[in-house]
């Protein structure tokens, strides 16, 4: 096996990877992106409404404090403050770089950036009324944050590897981790890749469900490497279902409707948040939206003739609002919903979208584990940004906005911090053969194998499991027996089978592989949820229905060894402000 | 039942491409043209190779040729594609084909990175955004969105025939963006590199890439703004 | 950039402007003989109408026009076509071939055209 070095290596292409990419190749260091499709085709294109960030542009006397106050707030208090106090404080920064580079925002008549209201927002530490916080590029800034990345790696020549796919993480005699295993696609040739450092920019894993806005590609990769190399996995009962997917398609109709005047109907007309959240009413937390929406379909108050979704009212607005803020939504209901918003309301239903959880990092994007005493221990070499990383800014419940403000602020810290290490100076032992081998037995395993399986089936299977079994309320036996299924799953996912055996670009390999990393963070979050018998943010159970501060105003950890759940402190120690007390959480 | 007739070239086992019949059960669905894909790809040849990602038409990997035209692979619903009741997908047209209906990007993406997509202002950045007013802004509209699906630039036959030298509907839609950007000081040079009987020249305006572009933009348009621009430098 | 040692005037901008000055040209020129030609027309008027410097002036003009639209347009065609892109290894010879005969054929033709009206 070939093996090429690199000072970094980081794993996936999308904002998070390219964001540290760009800091690491303007620092001068040998950097590498193995991305497992062209960069600019990552998930984050798919990101709209906008990038949350208190630049006073649409208020003056914005406050970067009130950001952090409606963060803590939306995380039901188990976002680490010290990370939110990170990202809200440096955001403006990282914002006004993106703009630098050529990000095209849209623009308020004083030529300043163009910021929208969105979920959860507020001014004056939820004493001031709605705020409208959110940066946007029209409802196409994930695509054009991607594309101003992708361009602005092109101008500081930073090294792609353009459809090479991580298998697994190679770790040395020490356990430090010293670079990844990574599949050539066109080719099918296999590499060590080696590294002083490996950053996890992976994203998500939205495919675990069968109902997600999320792209075929989002399959937790990082998290299903991570989880197999021995590294715990942070929070992951927390999945956000965003409120309006297109019902049927899945496809996500941005929060920026609600934040530009549109609302949620029952099949009476009403709008029903307003009995729900009487002063955020649609621009609730994500967690409450969706709750009230399922609610009210489980009442019989849905439309349609299945009484399955609601609709989301936008015709109100006018055509040219519609077209100029919100025309790639004009477009997707067009295509996928059959409907035009200008003139009827959008069918839509919540659908799975963010993964809270990932791999617990500290605000430098080193990866941690705890020992045996519970502190938190760093681990040599690893490091993860955006969705794949679990910081924790968003805690319970992400804000709208605040997941391309996380993967642009923690992308270039960790671009910032390894850069330090790098020049103060990184040394890890030499991966033996026999390490780069155990990083490799995985994939000789599925390449050998002949019996077993064939992957749609099993993906499809997993996928209905997670869909009934966790979805946006859950119980704690029907969790049980959701983790049963999985159980009697995993034999035969690790036994899949390749429908194909050749080398040139053999996405069923890759496939498979995916596969496999899906379980990894399916089986994960099972345990996990059947574990916290509390409801917070995103985990709403039937059977626990109260918030549990006494016994859970922590983070869970998930210990693939043994799959074992344990707890971690939240930090309440920001540097510069008062902690914010938990509170009950109303909007 | 659908009749789909696939392009199919595997580099290791296939002296030369062939087409390959499949009868799809659509369920009389309206699929689009990817979800019939993953269908043979689930249910039928677990072989057959394409690229996608998002499925929503934002990310630009499933451009394929369908029944003679170019498009989006997971938006092209089967009402608008198919025709007499069969559906013929082939790679885009022009480019080396790697597998089956991937193609070799490799000159497409050479070409974007040709026009310098990226804006350049060496002025010393201001500590908040660069002021841009609403009607600056707007002249971007119609630009920045392209996803670089290479719909456009495989249906235009100065790119089949040129690809090395015509920069093609694509990169100089980027290119016309960055110099249509109120922010970019780099319009001399970027124009200056543009201004050989190839790179923009080779467009004839027959609109082939206005007629495919899946995101309705137009790049024949934005070509004449830069010859626009170019005859202004040169009088 | 792209160089290209056989281009007419070496810049797009230029090719293009030529191009479509010289149409304008020709253009101009045909409607001026279609007009002569469906009036009464002989030997007479014929050469009594290219006795005139104007239209000597004018004529040469027209056949100057035709050589460069031809060269650029048949240029292009050549390099659209006759490349090694399209025809393998030996484009480049069957290209520089038939741009050497266009040429030499072009230079004839305007030679010829001289030769005929200020004779």
């Amino acid at each position: 096996m070939r093996t090429i070095s690199f000072d970094a290596v980081i794993v996936g292409g999308g904002g998070a990877g390219m964001r540290a990419a760009l800091q690491l190749a303007q620092s001068g260091y040998k950097t590498a992106v193995i991305s497992k499709v062209f960069p600019t085709r990552s998930h984050t294109v798919s990101a709209q409404g906008g990038i949350t960030c208190a630049i006073a542009s649409a208020d003056p006397d914005d406050d970067w404090r009130w950001h952090m106050y409606d963060t803590v707030k939306g995380s039901d208090y188990i976002g680490d403050q010290d990370a939110i106090e990170y990202m809200c404080s440096v955001g403006p920064e990282a914002i006004f770089e993106l703009e630098h580079m050529g990000l095209p925002f849209s623009r308020t008549e004083e030529g300043r950036i163009y910021q929208r209201p969105f979920g959860g927002q507020s001014k004056s530490f939820g004493e001031g009324g709605q705020a409208a916080r959110t940066c946007a590029a029209a409802d196409r800034t994930g695509h054009a944050l991607l594309h101003t990345l992708y361009q602005n790696n092109i101008k500081n020549e930073t090294v792609f590897f353009n459809e090479w796919f991580a298998v697994d993480l190679v770790k040395n005699q020490d356990g430090a981790v010293v670079g990844v295993i990574a599949i050539c696609i066109e080719t099918g040739e296999t590499v060590y890749v080696k590294s002083k450092a490996t950053v996890f920019a992976t994203g998500g894993a939205g495919r675990i469900y069968a109902s997600t806005t999320n792209a075929h590609i989002n399959t937790g990769d990082g998290m299903g490497m991570a989880l197999r190399a021995g590294v715990p996995a942070q929070d992951m009962e927390m999945w956000q279902f965003h409120p309006t997917g297109i019902y049927g398609a899945g496809t996500l109709v941005t929060e920026g409707c609600r934040g530009e005047g549109g609302y949620l109907i029952n099949k009476d007309g009403e709008r029903f948040m307003e009995r729900y959240a009487p002063n955020a009413k649609d621009l609730a937390g994500r967690d409450v939206v969706a709750r009230s929406m399922v609610m009210e379909i489980l009442e019989g108050r849905g439309c349609g003739p299945n009484g399955d979704h609601v609709k989301l009212k936008l015709d109100h607005l006018g055509e040219e609002v519609l077209e100029s803020r919100l025309p790639g939504i004009c477009e997707l209901s067009r295509t996928f919903a059959h409907v035009d918003p200008v003139k009827e309301p959008i069918p839509v239903v919540p659908t799975c979208h963010y993964m809270m959880g990932g791999i617990p990092t500290n605000i430098h994007g080193q990866a941690l584990n705890v020992d045996a005493d519970g502190n938190d221990a760093v681990i040599p070499g690893l490091y993860a940004c955006g969705e794949a990383a679990c910081v924790s800014v968003h805690g319970a419940n992400r804000l709208g906005g605040n997941s391309l403000l996380d993967l642009v602020v923690f992308g270039r810290a960790s671009g910032l911090f390894i850069e330090k290490s790098l020049r103060e100076g990184i040394e890890l032992r030499n991966a033996s053969q026999t390490d780069i081998d155990a990083a490799n037995t995985r994939l000789q395993a599925l390449n050998d194998r002949e019996k077993g399986e064939s992957v749609a089936p099993l993906r499809h299977e997993l996928q209905e499991i997670m869909q009934n079994h966790f979805g946006v309320f859950r119980t704690g036996d029907f969790m049980r027996e959701g983790i049963a299924k999985l159980a009697s799953l995993r034999e035969r996912v690790d036994s899949v089978v390749l429908a194909d055996t050749s080398s040139a670009f053999n996405t069923s390999r890759i496939e498979c592989l995916e596969l496999q990393n899906l379980f990894e963070t399916a089986e994960a979050t099972a345990i996990v949820a059947e574990a916290r018998d509390e409801s917070r943010g995103a985990h709403a159970r039937d059977d626990f229905t109260e918030r549990d501060d006494e016994n859970w105003l922590c983070h869970s950890l998930y210990h693939s060894g043994g799959k074992r759940v344990s707890k971690r402190g939240v930090n309440f120690t920001p540097n510069t402000v008062e902690t914010f007390q938990p509170k009950a959480r109303s909007y | 039942m659908l009749n789909v007739s696939l392009y199919r070239y595997n580099p290791e086992t296939d002296n030369a491409p062939y087409m390959q019949d499949f009868t799809v059960d659509t369920g009389d669905r309206d699929l689009m043209v990817l979800d019939v894909l993953e269908l043979i790809k689930a249910e039928y040849d677990g072989s057959v190779t394409y690229r996608r990602s998002c499925r929503e038409g934002v990310c630009g990997s499933d451009g394929l040729n369908m029944n003679g035209k170019n498009g989006l692979a997971c938006i092209t619903p089967l009402s608008e594609s198919v025709k007499g009741g069969k559906l013929v997908i082939r790679p885009l047209p022009g480019l080396p084909v790697i597998r089956d209906l991937v193609v070799d990007m490799s000159l497409f993406y050479a070409q974007y990175e040709k026009v310098q997509p990226y804006l350049q202002n060496p002025t010393p950045a201001p500590a908040i955004e660069r002021l841009q007013s609403p009607e600056e802004r707007a002249q971007l509209d119609g630009l920045y969105e392209c996803i670089l699906c290479a719909c456009c630039s495989t249906s235009c036959p100065s790119f089949w025939w040129n690809p090395d030298r015509f920069v093609g509907p694509a990169g100089l839609l980027q290119a016309y963006r960055f110099l249509a950007d109120s922010r970019d000081t780099a319009t001399e040079e970027r124009l200056a590199k543009l201004d050989d009987p190839f790179s923009v020249f080779r467009c004839h305006g027959i609109q082939n890439c206005v007629n495919v572009c899946p995101k309705g933009l137009n790049p024949t348009k934005a070509i004449g703004h830069i010859r626009g621009m170019l005859l202004n430098r040169a009088t | 950039m792209v160089t290209s040692v056989t281009s007419f005037s070496r810049t797009g901008l230029s090719d293009w402007l030529i191009q479509r000055v010289t149409s304008i040209i020709l253009l101009a020129y045909f409607i001026l003989i279609a007009y002569q030609l469906l009036g009464s027309v002989d030997y007479t008027s014929w050469e009594s109408l290219f006795e005139q410097t104007w239209m000597k002036v004018f004529t040469l003009l027209a056949a100057l026009s035709l050589a460069a639209h031809s060269w650029i347009g048949l240029w292009s065609v050549f390099t659209d076509y006759l490349t090694e892109r399209m025809l393998g290894p030996k484009g480049n010879v069957i290209r520089l071939t038939c741009q050497l005969w266009a040429s030499t054929a072009l230079v004839a033709y305007v030679i010829w055209a001289v030769v005929i009206v200020w004779s």
